[in-house]
């Protein structure tokens, strides 16, 4: 996602590094792009830290994380 | 005294030695190149730390068969673990049942739970420690919660049927508590195929991880709102509440953890999966073959245990015939440079059960590391000091 400024993210909230990092894995297994970042200063989360995505991606990372049972607190664009 | 220079360590069913190299390098990593706190703070360091944490829970799951390495959690040691779930777990008025064959990690927390209110049945196992468990069913009362047993005895190696024991337990609608102490890593363990509940290891013996590190996996028939914290603190988690987090593995581990020690125990659990945890397990089972026979052709040395080793992990005790076990141990470290664990082994209702309370035995724990040219110069210097010192008393 780094390779185009233009396009538009959302962020994955979670409830601890540790899910992050799970919720990291299972997308990157799933061919998604993704990206461990600290939670935007608007946002609040249980975590410093949560996943960035593509808003065009948002179905199938709802997809991928239900099928794998990663909890997660929310998704916000951004 | 000049056979001292060289060390066979035999010592390993206390902590193994010598660990894979790979080790020591992952621990130096983590303590000099990654250094922070990990998931405490949002800098890249702390983002690298937890990367460690996160990818030992993963090497732990893939070893299990767990799907969600978030079910990892992590703690000092086995001891740890085994003190969370039974003070997590039982109350007043519940039953739980064990074996005679168990670790002073599981035995002392119940003795003193039982002073509290909990009602503990110990199963009698036989005297070579099996566990029957048809015994363990028959044990099972409506008020019964937990099945608590060592999958290995680490006193003889005698290997428990958990998955017997799994199914019986999901039929009476009972958790399984198993210490893989002295399995994890050295024999193979499947959650699912043999119905544990809860799984309980250590870092430092056969994860070949260093000492300090441990952990437990929690099946999904736990109910969490149950399982009670054994302590509460900073997670790096919902750091705006007061109370404690209620989900996995936050909930079970406060305070910042062994981010160093969980570094080398991922190594060394990387490293049994690369040798394959099936490699491992007939490697020893062939030493420990080696090791009984050469033992049970030394006229004066008993052995104990079920003497087959494919019922059995690799750790094998004896007795030279009345010769206290402690002097055996001194004249094989002195003279022979062979590291080995005389006496009670924090066990001594297993000793009890085998008929070797008080004295205890003298202990070999193999490793995946130990060669058969150890086990050969293990048996000559048995037969050296029984042929000395047989038949006398003391030395």
């Amino acid at each position: 996602m780094e390779d185009d400024p233009c396009e538009k993210d959302a962020v994955v909230l979670v409830y601890s590094t540790s899910h992050a990092l799970r919720a990291e894995k299972v997308l990157r297994e799933a061919g998604i792009a993704c990206k461990l970042i600290p939670v935007p200063r608007h946002l609040s989360s249980d975590c410093g830290f949560c996943v960035r995505i593509r808003r065009r991606d948002v179905p199938t990372v709802l997809h991928a994380l239900a099928a794998t049972r990663v909890e997660f607190d929310g998704i916000h664009e951004i | 005294m000049a056979k001292t220079d060289r060390i066979t360590y035999l010592d390993n069913a206390a902590t193994s030695w010598p660990k894979p190299p790979e080790v020591a390098a992952a621990m130096m990593h983590c303590l000099e190149e990654v250094g922070a706190s990990p998931g405490r703070s949002g800098h890249r360091l702390s983002v690298e730390a937890a990367r460690v944490v996160y990818g030992t829970r993963e090497a732990v799951a893939e070893l299990f068969h767990v799907a969600d390495p978030l079910r990892v959690v992590f703690g000092a040691n086995v001891t740890e673990m085994l003190n969370l779930v039974l003070y997590g777990l039982l109350r007043p008025g519940d039953h739980v049942i064990t074996s005679s064959m168990e670790h002073n990690s599981v035995m002392r927390p119940l003795r003193d739970l039982e002073r509290q209110g909990v009602e503990v049945t110990v199963v009698e196992c036989s005297p070579t420690g099996f566990l029957d468990p048809l015994d363990v069913e028959a044990a099972v009362r409506a008020n019964t919660v937990l099945i608590v047993l060592n999958h290995a005895s680490n006193v003889v190696g005698t290997l428990v049927p958990v998955a017997e024991v799994g199914r019986l337990a999901r039929r009476h609608g009972l958790l399984l508590l198993v210490d893989a102490a002295q399995t994890a890593g050295a024999y193979p363990i499947d959650m699912e195929v043999d119905s544990i509940d809860l799984l309980a290891f250590t870092g430092h013996k056969s994860l070949y991880g260093p000492m300090g590190t441990g952990g437990m996996v929690i099946g999904d028939r736990v109910d969490l709102a149950r399982l009670k914290p054994l302590k509460r603190g900073g997670t790096g988690s919902r750091s705006e509440r007061e109370e404690q987090p209620d989900f996995l593995p936050d909930a079970y581990e406060s305070g910042t953890p062994n981010a160093v020690g969980l570094a080398g125990m991922s190594a060394g659990v990387r490293w049994v999966l690369s040798r394959g945890v099936q490699a491992i397990r007939d490697h020893e089972v062939m030493l420990v073959q080696q090791l009984i026979a050469g033992l049970r052709q030394i006229r004066g040395v008993v052995v104990y245990g079920g003497l087959e080793a494919k019922h059995q992990t690799a750790t094998v005790s004896f007795n030279i015939d009345g010769v206290d076990p402690g002097a055996v141990g001194v004249r094989l470290d002195e003279e022979y440079g062979i590291m080995c664990r005389v006496g009670l082994h924090c066990a001594p209702a297993a000793h009890r059960t085998i008929g070797t309370f008080p004295a205890g035995t003298v202990r070999f724990g193999l490793s995946a590391l130990t060669t058969g040219e150890e086990i050969d110069r293990a048996v000559t210097a048995v037969q050296e000091i029984a042929g000395r010192h047989g038949g006398r008393r003391s030395l």
